[in-house]
């Protein structure tokens, strides 16, 4: 039983504010996922919930216990590092028991739970091998065990993953979300990395120059994302964007007219909204449709194949480049002329200063 | 060479062959040179000084002269002085090693640390070390703790306690704390880069596992700092065992033999008593003392490096 609540969480260096005011809680057993580009906070922010930054105002809570002045070794938080920080003069077993015994646990007990951890974690064969000894993915390992044996209310990962080549990278990914559902501890994980966000997460927190721009769950950021930032960071390729000029809007849809005088009536509300204002239409590469001739024309000027699909991508007459991602075996070519279909099911509405509009009907899975 | 080269396949081997030994001697041929030079520096000495430690040679004395023996080392070993400044030899490089050894640890672990001025502070606490062995005694002896215009006894003075006359009363202490001074900022120096090279992250970790920063220390950063302390310890013992600038100018081996090490010793066998035979006879053991400790040392060293 853990929960984890932040309450306007802020953090100065010098003069220079970091974090600014971040409100945040975090259910029991929840996997939340912290992601956003480098230097958005969200490491700092993980290391203010370690105890390992002060905290300069606000309250951080866990189980309901103001910790704002707990050390970082009495938070009953564990915290796997990026570089794994595995202790390099102790081998397997004695970096597992360091915690441990550093908290007066008598020897049996240690020797009972590190062997049953290392079990978990086929770790075995390597309890008296010193880290130098052991590849990437046993250090990570490792790494995983001390946590773990400390037996935390809360993991805290700190891209956990990121010096880990692709092959490992996939299959560790695989491994942590089966320990979680295993062990059912609260997580909090920092990544830069969207697919670990979006496959693990229960709960993605994007942030952006240490603020909090969505809290969702990963098919509600994919389907329903915020605004203009949550759009483009969310999905890869990312989100396509067309400017627009709106037209007018009721409760079933607003319409708007595209560059080339198209009009597209997009399901969002706009209430409020002046005709003429200029807005953002977003839409998703898997989203666009090509066809060989119509409106909102471009020419082909790369194609990408990955096999499984295709990206194609389309110079646009007024300079912008729009990827559409298409089937595998589609046979478009370089230099032709493409013209592209926008469903407005799948069109996002973004107002100019970047939020988005609510949609008329939320996505199924992202109710 | 004509045979060799009608002989086909097998023969091609052994040109093979001769043609790399011809390449060695030309190389050893170029070598020699430098190689001979070496050998004259060091064995040349060498020689002579056992040789020397062999005859009646006193430089006051010239109707005593011929083969000695083994009489020179005979009174030298049978000597109380030479055992006593074996010991204080001994008490000497323990003293300094454990000094500057244990205070440039904590030293390092506090210049570690983020504070105001840290780049002087560093400067200075590693300034000791550029000045030179003579005038860093000198400095200490007149300047600091003279008895009666010393920085130190005017010290104890202002509070109205009598000073102590450290050269006197604890000679062997005292020549130990100057050298010690000396040789402190190069373990500080060392060991602060040492310090410096521990991965932050393992600190945090430590923290997260509820290590307080004693047991951080014992069990992160002193065990991180044991290469970097085998290597200072060598490096000073080699130093340390033939300490004589300090002892020289402040104490000349007195009062008695009290503050006389191995090499005090034998200078003033050589020079202030112009026994030449027993001078050598004492370097003889000082070489072998010093190829006793190196072999026990480099040991030591090399297995804590190889870890």
């Amino acid at each position: 039983m853990a929960t984890v609540e932040l309450k306007n969480l802020r953090k100065t260096y010098l003069t220079e504010e970091i974090i600014k005011g971040i409100s945040l809680s975090i259910e029991d057993r929840e996997f939340v996922v912290f992601v956003g580009p480098s230097g958005c906070g969200k490491s700092t922010l993980l290391r203010m919930i370690a105890g390992l930054e002060d905290i300069t105002s606000g309250d951080l809570l866990i189980d309901g216990q103001r910790v704002n002045d707990v050390e970082p070794g009495k938070r009953g938080l564990a915290m796997v590092f990026q570089s794994y920080a595995l202790y390099p003069h102790m081998d397997v077993y004695k970096n597992m028991e360091f915690g441990l015994k550093l908290a007066g646990m008598p020897e049996a007990e240690r020797r009972e739970k590190i062997e049953h951890v290392a079990r978990t974690l086929q770790l075995e064969p390597y309890l008296h091998h010193k880290p130098g000894q052991l590849s990437g993915g046993q250090r990570q390992r490792v790494a995983i065990g001390r946590a773990i044996v400390r037996n935390p209310k809360v993991f805290l990962f700190d891209e956990p993953l990121s010096n880990l080549d692709a092959a490992l990278r996939g299959q560790m990914r695989v491994e942590l979300s089966a320990l979680h559902r295993k062990l059912g501890a609260t997580t909090i994980y920092v990544t830069h990395d969207q697919v670990e966000a979006m496959t693990m997460a229960d709960k993605i927190v994007v942030l952006q120059k240490g603020v909090v721009e969505q809290i969702g769950s990963p098919l509600e950021l994919y389907h329903h994302p915020r605004n203009l930032f949550v759009a483009r960071f969310i999905g890869s390729p990312p989100m396509n964007f067309f400017p627009a000029i709106f037209q007018g809007g009721d409760t079933t849809g607003s319409a708007v007219q595209l560059r080339d005088g198209s009009t597209l009536y997009v399901p969002v509300t706009s209430p409020g909204l002046l005709p003429g204002t200029k807005v953002t239409v977003g839409i998703r590469p898997e989203h666009v449709e090509l066809a060989a001739s119509g409106p909102n024309s471009g020419v082909v000027e790369v194609i990408e194949r990955l096999g499984a699909i295709t990206l194609v991508h389309v110079r646009m007459p007024d300079g912008q480049i729009i990827v559409v991602q298409m089937d595998g075996a589609v046979l478009t070519d370089v230099d032709t002329r493409v013209s592209l279909t926008l469903p407005p099911g799948n069109c996002h509405l973004f107002a100019p200063d970047g939020v988005a509009f609510e949609a008329c009907h939320r996505h199924p899975l992202a109710a | 060479m004509q045979a060799v080269l009608q002989h086909s396949p097998s023969s091609e081997v052994s040109s093979e062959r001769r043609k790399n030994a011809s390449a060695k001697r030309t190389g050893f041929l170029l070598l020699s040179p430098s190689v001979l030079l070496l050998l004259v520096w060091s064995i040349v000495p060498l020689v002579m000084t056992l040789w020397y430690s062999v005859q009646n040679y006193n430089l006051v004395d010239p109707t005593l002269h011929g083969f000695a023996g083994i009489d020179n080392y005979w009174y030298l070993l049978t000597d109380p002085d030479f055992l006593h400044s074996l010991l204080n030899t001994f008490v000497l490089v323990a003293g300094v090693l454990a000094i500057s050894v244990g205070g440039g640890t904590l030293l390092a672990v506090l210049y570690d640390q983020d504070f105001f001025g840290r780049g002087i502070a560093r400067i200075m606490v590693i300034s000791p070390f550029f000045i030179m062995p003579t005038v860093s005694a000198l400095l200490w002896k007149n300047l600091m703790l003279h008895p009666i215009y010393g920085v130190y006894s005017a010290m104890m003075r202002a509070v109205g306690l009598t000073p102590i006359d450290w050269l006197a009363r604890f000679p062997l202490l005292t020549v130990m704390m100057i050298v010690a001074w000396e040789w402190l900022p190069f373990a500080v120096l060392i060991l602060l880069t040492a310090v410096q090279s521990l991965d932050g992250e393992q600190r945090e970790a430590a923290r997260m596992d509820g290590a307080d920063p004693i047991a951080r220390f014992r069990y992160i950063i002193l065990p991180h700092l044991s290469r970097a302390i085998s290597v200072v310890v060598m490096i000073e013992t080699i130093y340390l065992l033939t300490v004589f600038a300090e002892i020289s100018v402040t104490t000349a081996g007195g009062p008695g033999v009290a503050s006389t090490n191995l090499a005090y010793l034998i200078y003033s066998r050589a020079l202030l008593q112009f026994d030449v035979g027993g001078a050598s006879a004492g370097g003889v053991i000082a070489i072998i003392i010093a190829n006793i400790v190196a072999i026990f040392l480099v040991r030591a060293v090399a297995r804590n490096l190889e870890a």
